[in-house]
């Protein structure tokens, strides 16, 4: 039977895939898992999962059908904006503490 | 403690550990030859520590008490030199039953009057216990299997013959099993000479070289 294991490295980080193991039952997982990614002190804790019992969910992206961009942390460009401010304020180029300190 | 009670013990483990280093590569699947070689070198880990509490008192070095002597000056107990590669069976009824009788003699161990012995032993009991679940799991799996059982009964009387006699009634109480007359330590089996041969091999090649 196949066991997904998950590694914590530090108490209180999320839980990360290590990899997976073959053992006969939860007990020899957990005693293999120790060993595989236990050993060297490099996780405090480890969670042990039957690979039948995640659930997979195969291509999970749901395609845009309306122009939501604006929904998207990527869909407004700082960069863009400034650039329009600063020509509006004739200060292109003038650098990044410019349209502060000294205005028009 | 004296060097001989010393040896008898880093004797033990150094050869069981031999022993079961020969599954490396070959164990029955992957998992279990990466714990099984684990297990293996921790025991030669814990022979070195005894090692050199014993060679303190002997005014010599781990290393030359571990290769430097003939297979008749060890102290090893029958039980750790018989070779069963490739007899899975039998390998788990001896790490059961080698695991069992040793947790006895650690907790002995652990309230020596020596300051030295009781700290070593309280260290090596810690990863024994990981030693302990492995060998109690598989016996759990292999428990109603008659080849593992056939083995447990060939080997009991060698296992006896780790401890110390007024330890051994502890071990028939956890074991379940009545006394019997052991396979004592003091002579060794025809199995050793050819083990001591190929540990010491390279050794034996450049006699005191410096590795």
């Amino acid at each position: 039977m196949i066991y997904e294991v998950f590694r914590q490295e530090r108490e209180g980080q999320p839980f990360q895939h290590g990899g997976s193991l073959d053992a006969p039952n939860l007990a020899f997982a957990e005693a293999y898992a120790r060993e595989l990614y236990g050993r060297r002190d490099e996780s405090f804790a480890l969670w042990i999962v039957p690979r039948e019992a995640v659930d997979e969910v195969r291509d999970p992206y749901v395609a845009d059908v309306f122009d939501r961009d604006y929904r998207r942390v990527d869909g407004y460009s700082l960069k863009v904006k400034l650039k329009e401010a600063r020509e509006r304020a004739g200060t292109a180029g003038a650098g990044h503490a410019a349209p502060l300190q000294g205005g028009p | 403690m004296s060097a001989e009670a010393l040896l008898a013990l880093a004797d033990d483990e150094l050869i069981l550990g031999w022993r079961n280093s020969e599954w490396t590569g070959i164990a029955p699947f992957l998992e279990e030859d990466v714990a099984f070689s684990s297990i293996a070198q921790t025991e030669i880990g814990h022979a070195r520590a005894w090692y050199e509490l014993a060679a303190k008192e002997l005014g010599t070095n781990a290393d030359s008490l571990a290769f430097d002597r003939e297979p008749d000056e060890y102290r090893c107990a029958p039980f750790v030199e018989l070779r069963f590669v490739p007899d899975w069976a039998q390998t788990i009824a001896r790490h059961w039953l080698y695991e069992t009788a040793d947790a006895i003699r650690i907790q002995a161990l652990m309230h020596s009057d020596d300051p030295e012995v009781a700290g070593l032993a309280e260290k090596i009991d810690r990863e024994e216990a990981y030693h302990r679940m492995h060998a109690d799991m598989w016996a759990d799996r292999l428990r109603e299997e008659a080849r593992f059982r056939g083995a447990v009964d060939d080997l009991w009387p060698y296992a006896l013959g780790v401890l110390e006699p007024d330890q051994r009634d502890r071990l028939c109480n956890v074991v379940g099993r009545a006394a019997v007359e052991p396979v004592e330590r003091g002579a060794h089996t025809e199995e050793l000479t050819p083990l001591w041969e190929e540990m010491t091999m390279v050794r034996r090649s450049v006699p005191g070289a410096s590795w």
